[in-house]
């Protein structure tokens, strides 16, 4: 076969479970076989992303790779895959940081080591297969599928006083949202269907489809719900810092790095494009909770006794960000939304693998047993001191290029808006700093630090890749922004026809009751707005 | 001259089989003194065999037999493989477990084949009178199964509870049917439609419904008639309550369906309202109550009612969408409980000493496949993908919003995330929670294992693959509309 041939979306969603069923079969006590297994499946699937990237054709927004097979035909469900240029840097980001968390996990995760590779590795192929399907229903399967894995992971190695509250907290939030989701998605399809004689999942003969506005609302307020506990927006955050808090190192890390994201990618994906009336009628009340979310993330987060809280705290606050820039509808907002989303996946990421290695020498997190770790830890110091940095945003490392873009686009459209999020940034200098400096600097006043061990070769490796990353985003950001740019004036452009569509839908016909509603669109041509695939 | 109307054993052969096993075994019984059990568990799964490649012409008949007593289609076709998947995997479980509980009674075997060939009858009778007949068939048999276990007080009052409810019951669904012949003049379920169908439908026709709907809603365990589902549940041997919960549910159902879809369509209004504020009651009250159970089949006997509301929703939702999807629902059921009371059985052990959520503390790690096995049938009980049944739940709220029931689908999810707590919970306490003392040894047999397999396999294949089995619903119930 053909280089260019090979389903390698499919590739690479599946190969971590092939790995995780292989898995079934290890010895329970063959440990170190079962990571390199593991290991060995993670960056098969970072390769074969990495043909996906070089496949991928930079200057089209189209969606790329495509794959399409029939599933359950009868409803018009199939399986369908597909790359763009929002979609691509999440993927990169999932599978990059695949084989780190299991090296990450080496030492640290002594017991159910294989339970916990297998959680890993079927958690993996859900995270990729939401950020790659292109059908409503394959998308809502692997919605759900990554629950199981992630509540187990928090759930059995997380911190033993109250992982079971945390687990089964993550579990009812995250499923209430995605069940009034699927409602939502099945009287879309209906509607859809109904005007236009075709039922189908597919998401792009759905993009075509104008709702009416009665039903965009409601349609729009589910998925909203959906994805705001997903991301999480302020006022649907309490399952997070929980969950983060309780989780062990590496569940932090995905959860942060990537499940986050999922949430907002489920916005410029689904949401919006999907419902932009309702979306765009929203924008003023989703970008306060998106503020209140940055400057109340931060404030918390500034009082935080506890190192790993603190940073879960500042996934909120950065969230905030990504939602804002997204609802700008610029296209610097919408690029800066993605770069941050992949930005916070780095930092965040490191910050919590920072923090779980500490954890692992001294049991504890807590800001005030530290103190001088600078003295004892030099390398482990300067890898915090980056990542703390890139997190706050400082020029030449990548938070500075989201945030910037953010602001910028923001500001163009709502100026405001954008002069309370900059208040955010320097709260997050605030209180990453003054975390850093209590940690790091100062005296050692706890004898027990005085012997701690500085990294060693494995956590370098851990660090070092998103350290690559973190540097290259920041200084020659192009190399991610230029393959987005299509896509992101793609996804714009959709919006916007799609919003005067229903406009002139509703103008002309304003016929009260859904129902009449949606059957009435099949008459007039709504499917004039054309969607480049 | 006495007029004999045609007679054509072909059309019930699968259910002629399963009667006839169970006699081998009776008269089998009766020189063979040791290894009874074996034999007869054989037998039975031979029968059940027989029975099943008997039943494959059935699918593309659609005629009457016995002067219109009995309907040959595709409807009775797909539940009787249903029916016969639920019996054999029922026999598989159970072996072992009389075996360990010292009850060396073939006759439980017998009973089982008994009660699944009126579990035929119901679902392919076309006369109500024929209907009863199999229910009581069914009902009789399964009062002796219930009261089955020696020396167990719940055991006794399980069955006792069950007889004088089913009895009531019973006598309310004869009481509903003879109502209706006074006002149809005939039990037929065509005779009955047509009368419907022409108008001038009597309050005692509609009262006669009305009485037929309360008979099958305690059948079926809908909420409010669902009182004595979990004390029998909890009584009656695991295995069996596996037994029922799927194959008496799947039995009642499918008579409902066809008594209310085939005979009383013209009536549907009427009814359709009334199963709208049952299936939401149901929903709600299965969910709830499950939440707060300690004891393993007793959360499982709740949930089984709430998953009784949850194919309500599908006949409520009514045509073809509707009730395939109630049919998918019970056949992806079929498998998933099947397979999660087996487990129960055999955690249970001796005397079902270990009935309660903690005695699952620790599973993941003594047992780590049983385990997984049963994170797979809690997973299809919750409805996560991608398990059979999510795939139901999916179909049947596919029907409810086609038909335009948003509410009660809204009702639906809702009530199934609060589903989601009860039997995570069961997976909490089997990955999370160290056991209180040394895990016991379990007794795999053959046969558990077996059916533990075929049914979490089951659930996954129907789950990931569901298109034949879809298209099977949707063939299965084109026989009524």
């Amino acid at each position: 076969m053909e280089f260019s041939s090979f389903p390698w979306l499919t590739f690479i969603t599946f190969v971590p479970i092939v790995g995780a069923l292989l898995l079934l079969f290890f010895r329970r006590n063959a440990h170190t076989a079962m990571r390199s297994v593991a290991l060995v499946f993670m960056l098969a699937d970072f390769v074969g992303s990495l043909a996906v990237y070089s496949l991928f054709n930079p200057s089209s927004g189209a969606m790329q790779l495509q794959e399409f097979r029939a599933w359950v035909p009868t409803w018009g469900i199939s399986y369908k895959l597909g790359v763009d240029g929002i979609s691509l840097f999440l993927v990169l980001l999932t599978t990059l940081l695949g084989p780190i968390v299991i090296l990450a996990s080496w030492e640290d995760i002594q017991h159910r080591v294989k339970e916990f590779l297998v959680s890993l590795l079927v958690l993996q192929t859900g995270m990729i297969g939401v950020f790659l399907a292109l059908d409503l229903f394959l998308f809502y399967v692997f919605w759900e599928i990554m629950l199981i894995p992630m509540y187990l992971l928090i759930g059995v190695w997380g911190n033993p006083a109250r992982r079971l509250y945390a687990a089964i907290k993550f579990v009812l939030y995250t499923i209430v949202g995605s069940l009034l989701m699927l409602v939502a998605i099945l009287a879309l399809y209906f509607m859809a269907g109904k005007a236009s004689g075709v039922y189908t999942f597919d998401l792009f003969k759905l993009y075509e489809f104008a709702v009416p506005l009665k039903a965009q609302f409601w349609m729009f307020l589910a998925f909203f719900l959906a994805f705001a506990i997903k991301v999480p927006m302020f006022p649907f955050h309490t399952w997070l810092p929980d969950a983060h808090t309780e989780a062990p190192t590496v569940g932090s890390v995905v959860l942060a790095a990537v499940l986050l994201k999922m949430g907002t990618y489920g916005f410029i994906r689904y949401a919006i494009p999907l419902f932009p009336n309702a979306a765009i009628d929203a924008t003023w009340w989703i970008c306060w909770l998106s503020l209140i979310g940055i400057i109340y993330g931060a404030w918390v987060a500034m009082v935080q006794l506890d190192v790993k809280r603190l940073v879960a705290f500042s996934s909120v606050s950065h969230l905030g960000f990504v939602m804002l820039g997204m609802f700008a509808f610029t296209v610097e907002g919408v690029e800066g939304s993605i770069v941050q989303m992949v930005n916070h996946g780095l930092s965040t990421g490191a910050l919590f693998l920072l923090v779980g290695m500490i954890y692992e020498r001294r049991h504890t997190r807590l800001i005030a047993d530290f103190g001088g770790l600078s003295k004892v830890m030099p390398l482990y110091a300067v890898f915090f001191m980056i990542f703390t940095l890139s997190s706050i945003g400082l020029p030449g490392l990548n938070g500075f290029i989201g945030e910037f873009l953010v602001l910028l686009g923001t500001f163009k459209v709502h100026p405001w808006y954008a002069v309370i999020a900059a208040s955010g940034v320097i709260f997050a200098a605030v209180y990453m700093l003054w975390m850093f400096q209590r940690v790091m600097f100062g005296e050692i006043t706890n004898p027990k630090n005085l012997g701690l061990k500085d990294i060693g070769a494995r956590e370098v490796a851990v660090l070092t890749p998103i350290l690559i990353f973190v540097v290259w985003i920041g200084v020659y950001p192009n190399t991610f922004l230029r393959p987005m740019e299509p896509s992101v004036k793609n996804f714009l452009q959709l919006v916007d026809k799609k919003k005067t569509v229903v406009l002139e839908m509703e103008r002309t016909r304003p016929v009260p009751g859904v129902q009449a509603v949606a059957s009435s669109s099949g008459a007039r041509p709504a499917a004039d707005v054309t969607v480049q695939e | 001259m006495i007029q004999i109307p045609d007679i054509n054993m072909a059309s019930i052969l699968p259910a002629l089989i399963l009667c006839v096993a169970g006699v081998v075994i009776l008269l089998v019984g009766m020189f063979v003194r040791t290894g009874m059990l074996t034999i007869a568990s054989v037998i039975s799964l031979f029968g059940i065999a027989l029975a099943f490649l008997t039943n494959s012409p059935l699918r593309r008949l659609n005629q009457t037999a016995f002067a219109g007593l009995v309907a040959m289609d595709a409807f009775s076709w797909f539940l009787n493989i249903m029916i016969l998947i639920a019996a054999a995997l029922t026999v598989l479980i159970s072996l072992r477990y009389l075996a360990d509980e010292e009850m060396d009674l073939y006759e439980y075997f017998v009973l089982i084949l008994f009660a699944s060939a009126g579990m035929m009858f119901m679902v392919s009778a076309n006369h109500i009178l024929v209907l009863f007949i199999g229910l009581e068939t069914l009902s009789i048999s399964i009062y002796v199964l219930v009261g089955l276990r020696p020396e167990n007080a719940e055991s006794k009052e399980a069955a006792l509870k069950y007889l004088l409810l089913g009895g009531f019951s019973s006598g309310i669904f004869l009481y509903g049917a003879a109502l209706l012949y006074g006002s149809a003049g005939s039990l037929s379920l065509p005779a009955i439609a047509k009368y419907l169908q022409a108008g001038q439908v009597s309050l005692m026709a509609k009262a006669g419904m009305g009485l037929l709907l309360v008979g099958f809603c305690f059948k079926i365990a809908a909420a409010p008639f669902h009182m004595w589902t979990p004390d029998v549940y909890e009584g009656a041997p695991a295995p069996l309550t596996a037994y029922m919960s799927v194959g008496v549910k799947a039995a009642a159902f499918a008579a409902f369906v066809r008594v209310f879809f085939d005979a009383m369509s013209a009536l549907q209004v009427n009814w359709s309202a009334i199963l709208w504020v049952l299936a939401a009651l149901t929903m709600i009250v299965g969910n709830i109550a499950a939440l707060a159970q300690e004891n393993i089949k007793r959360m499982l006997a709740y949930s089984s009612i709430a998953h009784a509301g949850y194919i309500l929703v599908g006949m409520v939702a009514g045509q073809e969408a509707g009730t395939s999807s109630m049919i998918y629902y019970l056949f992806a059921y079929t498998f998933t409980n099947i397979g999660a009371f087996g487990v129960v059985a055999l955690v249970g052990r001796k005397g079902e000493a270990n009935v309660s959520l903690d005695d699952y503390r620790g599973l993941g790690k003594a047992h780590p496949m049983l385990a997984l096995t049963m994170s797979i049938f809690l997973f299809s009980l919750a409805g996560i993908p991608p398990t059979a049944g999510f795939v139901g739940k999916f179909t049947i709220f596919y029907a409810a919003i086609q038909a335009g029931y948003i509410w009660l689908v809204i009702i639906g999810v809702l009530t199934s995330a609060a589903s989601v707590f009860y039997y995570f919970r069961v997976v909490m306490k089997m990955y999370m929670e160290a056991p209180a003392t040394e895990p016991p040894l379990l007794q795999f047999s053959p046969g558990m294992v077996t059916a533990l397999f075929v049914a979490a396999a089951g659930v996954l294949y129907i789950g990931i693959f569901p298109t034949t089995y879809l298209n099977m619903a949707v063939e299965s119930v084109k026989p009524l509309f």
